[in-house]
């Protein structure tokens, strides 16, 4: 059966017509053209369909898209403005945290999720966090340094493009959005 | 997935229960995270999926008058593990729940849909039966309650009625402040089922106290070691040991991918005897 949903993708309100058995992950991939976010397992199990939706991370797989009707979603393409990668995207890059990059876009969607709700994590809640996502290239220590190093940078007011909140938890203070040397 | 497949989002239990009599084909949905997989490989073909997440009053945790916690069927087991009442009355809870799945699995998947799912090896169960949860359904015929101690009646199996639908999760005031670990066994930490899981804890600040053992993984629903637990009210930790064997007794574990049944049961024991310890050694710092 039909239905038609609409929904907000990275700030754009999007109306679509789809299946009830679409998933959201197919409706970003297929419908919308965002193919940042990934298909691995298809089950819910590597977290490389990681997407916001309402501000939380969730496996892209296990939503169907007439779930998300109403719902604000964010993608991997949503984090970046004017060309301007965020400062996650660019700690991924200059710790070598990247390899097939297959996982990437995962890791940093659940990361901006970590970061907006803690911080300063510790090593051991960076692993909690991305716990759901697997690299089979395993270049997790990169990639949990990368982390800490994208906290730090935001901690020391390093611009970030606003990452969304979550809907029914009280906004943690976020560093002021500076200009950043391309 | 079927082209017929049809989803209704209603936004009063009323109506949910009326669009669920209409179709009896159909199935209830909550995080989808056991449902969707399950209809992936053809093990489930519902015609219809009722969505309970817009229903406000399952979205709630709230006191219960005599001082428990309800817990609604369509609150996100992250928003669970995170919530103060229940990280300061039921911690071991709280820790089980921290077990499933990962962090963005448990921001879909609900406390209900573990215990409806029914798997041997469903962790928050553990929890639940220690602190003689108690489960609130409602059907057409009317409100009920069922406690843990008789809901699961086999692999996938419930005691509610075809139809019926979960509102919430109750734990007592009685069971405020267990101490202890659920210690639990699985190939790799994050996204795997448990193929051992023992939960022991010990109520705080009485005299004799109350002890409660709980396993995972390794009977065909997941069970309180009933005998285990009263030969160390009777007999204190010494009888660890003891009580270990009995933990083992009341285990019926199968063979599987992930571990043989003798593994399985031999661990049992090996993990009552560790959270007895356990509890001992955080008793005196
Ligand atoms: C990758 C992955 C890892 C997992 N790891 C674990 C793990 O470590 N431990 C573990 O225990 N589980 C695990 N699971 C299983 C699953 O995530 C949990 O059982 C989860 O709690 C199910 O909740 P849900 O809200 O997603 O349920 P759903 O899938 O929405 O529903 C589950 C079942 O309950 C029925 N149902 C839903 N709501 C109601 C209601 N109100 N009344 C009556 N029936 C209802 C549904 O029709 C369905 O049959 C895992 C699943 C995946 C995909
Ligand atoms: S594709 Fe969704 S978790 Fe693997
Ligand atoms: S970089 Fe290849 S899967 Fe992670």
């Amino acid at each position: 059966m039909r239905k038609t949903i609409t929904l907000e993708v990275n700030g754009a309100s999007e109306t679509a017509e789809v299946e009830v058995g679409t998933t959201l992950l197919r409706l970003l991939r297929d419908g919308l053209d965002l193919t940042g976010t990934k298909e691995g397992c298809n089950e819910g199990e590597c977290g490389s369909c990681m997407v916001l939706l309402d501000g939380r991370p969730v496996n892209a797989c296990l939503v169907l898209a007439v779930e998300a009707d109403g719902a604000r979603v964010t993608t991997v393409e949503g984090l970046s403005r004017d060309g301007l990668l965020h400062p996650l995207q660019r700690a991924f890059l200059a710790h070598a945290a990247v390899q097939c990059g297959f996982c990437t876009p995962g890791m940093i969607v659940s990361a901006v999720a970590l970061l907006r709700d803690d911080p300063d994590p510790s090593e051991d809640a960076v692993r909690r966090a991305l716990s759901g996502n697997l690299c089979r290239c395993t270049g997790y220590r990169q990639i949990v340094d990368a982390v800490r190093a994208a906290a730090a940078a935001l901690r020391a007011g390093e611009g970030a493009p606003e990452p969304p909140r979550r809907a029914e938890t009280r906004p943690t203070a976020l560093p002021v959005r500076e200009e950043v040397p391309a | 997935m079927p082209s017929d497949l049809d989803y209704r989002s209603p936004s009063t239990v009323d109506h949910a229960l009326a669009l669920m009599s209409e179709a009896p084909g159909g199935a209830f949905l909550l995080g989808g995270t056991d449902l969707l997989p399950q209809m992936r490989t053809g093990r489930r073909a519902p015609s219809v999926l009722v969505d309970l997440k817009r229903i406000a009053e399952l979205r709630e945790i709230r006191e219960t008058a005599d001082g428990g916690l309800s817990i609604g069927a369509a609150v996100p087991l992250a928003d669970v593990e995170t919530h103060p009442l229940v990280r300061a009355r039921y911690a071991l809870l709280a820790e089980c729940v921290s077990t499933v799945g990962a962090w963005p699995l448990r921001q879909r998947a609900t406390l209900a849909g573990n215990i409806c799912n029914a798997s041997p090896a469903a962790d928050t169960a553990v929890a639940l039966l220690a602190f003689d949860a108690v489960v609130g359904a409602v059907s057409s015929e009317g409100r009920r309650t069922l406690p843990m101690s008789r809901f699961f009646t086999g692999p996938g199996r419930t005691a509610l009625r075809p139809g019926e639908l979960v509102t919430d999760v109750v734990l007592p005031a009685t069971s405020r402040g267990f101490a202890g670990s659920y210690l639990r066994l699985s190939r790799r930490k994050g996204m795997d089922l448990a193929t051992v899981g023992v939960l022991v804890g010990r109520s705080d600040g009485e005299l004799p106290p109350r002890y409660r053992i709980a396993l995972a993984a390794v009977a065909p629903t997941p069970i309180r070691a009933v005998a285990a637990e009263e030969l160390l009210e009777a007999r204190g930790p010494k009888a660890a040991a003891e009580a270990a064997e009995l933990a083992m007794d009341a285990c019926a574990p199968i063979t599987d991918l992930r571990g043989s049944a003798e593994y399985r049961r031999e661990m049992v024991g090996v993990l009552v005897r560790r959270g007895v310890a356990m509890l001992e050694r955080k008793a005196r710092p």
